[in-house]
């Protein structure tokens, strides 16, 4: 079945194209979330949801992530949650840019 | 570089083990780690990319203009929304789908059909290019700048040509990319070294499909 040695990754065709299809299923969801003009929280709650199960799929399975050693999991996956503090200290400082506009400004 | 192979360890015991030993920590070639750290860094760079766009469409004043809109297409008499973005989220998708297919024969030793799909994956690449140049010149005759449009906040242009841009560069880089690497395999360079060099170029090119999916998710659809 499925090894991960020193010859590299070998993994069967059938995995990688199951991986695609569903790929192909979960964008075209996504793309049906515009199409049928959902709104609201179902809508950015199910735009996240199929782009996490994408973003999941093509590095658990496509870049092999999932038969790493947790030596390089950890060293790859972990370094971009700094990037979340990140997005929390924009949005405190865009929502205070906001403020002052109409404050300001209009 | 070691070539005797220690016992797959497990876990986050494992981690421990691999990190504190006297050793390489990862087991991988060198240049595979190298990749991973540089996309690593190139995450963080299209983080922040995001990340900006997200501050200025918070603080925008003006509503922001709807994407459904925008890069709708009129096909046979019918607008349908977002129709060519769909067809480039696909054509990038499938070009992972035949990436993920030569690292797999390459490792079998089947050089021809390892570079073919390679060459595959870079026309297919081609292709989103093609398209993106399509959507950009559409959009510019529309009157969209980096400074301004025709539909609300000046700061929709200027998020569009940074984002799309960036990526579609980095899409553009790797078609020339997989292309060498591709002519390289084909001409048997790498008989002796073995094939680590197409898993290394996949790995690139399955991260510009991954930023992709959030740009797809966050610029178009949101």
């Amino acid at each position: 079945m499925n090894t991960s040695t020193s010859e590299g990754q070998q993994h069967p065709i059938s995995l990688y194209l199951k991986v695609w299809v569903l790929l192909f299923i979960l964008s075209a969801l996504s793309y049906m979330v515009d199409y049928v003009q959902l709104e609201g929280l179902l809508r950015w709650s199910l735009i996240l949801i199929f782009m996490f199960l994408k973003a999941g799929l093509i590095i658990a399975i496509f870049m092999h992530m999932m038969w790493e050693r947790m030596a390089l999991i950890c060293a790859i996956l972990i370094p971009p949650l700094c990037l979340l503090v990140f997005v929390a200290l924009m949005v405190a400082e865009s929502e205070y840019t906001l403020f002052t506009r109409f404050s300001f400004f209009s | 570089m070691t070539t005797q192979s220690s016992s797959k360890a497990q876990g986050l015991s494992g981690m421990v083990q691999d990190w504190s030993a006297d050793k390489e920590a990862f087991e991988v070639p060198w240049g595979k780690a190298m990749m991973w750290i540089f996309l690593l860094s190139d995450t963080f760079v299209f983080g922040c990319f995001l990340i900006g766009y997200m501050a200025v469409r918070i603080a925008a004043v003006d509503p922001w203009p709807p994407a459904t809109d925008v890069f709708a297409l009129t096909i046979a008499g019918q607008s349908i929304p977002l129709v060519l973005i769909a067809i480039m989220t696909f054509i990038l998708i499938t070009s992972s789908g035949t990436m993920a297919m030569a690292v797999n024969y390459g490792y079998r030793k089947n050089r021809h059909k390892a570079a073919w799909l390679m060459l595959l994956t870079a026309l297919l690449g081609l292709t989103f290019v093609g398209m993106q140049a399509f959507e950009w010149t559409k959009l510019i005759e529309d009157g969209v700048r980096p400074w301004e449009n025709p539909w609300g906040a000046a700061q929709f242009g200027a998020v569009f040509f940074m984002v799309t841009g960036f990526h579609g560069l980095h899409v553009s880089i790797g078609v020339i990319y997989l292309t060498i690497v591709a002519i390289k395999v084909l001409r048997g360079h790498y008989e002796k070294k073995g094939y680590e060099i197409i898993e290394i170029t996949g790995l690139y090119w399955h991260f510009v499909d991954l930023v992709w999916v959030f740009i797809f998710a966050f610029f178009y659809l949101w």
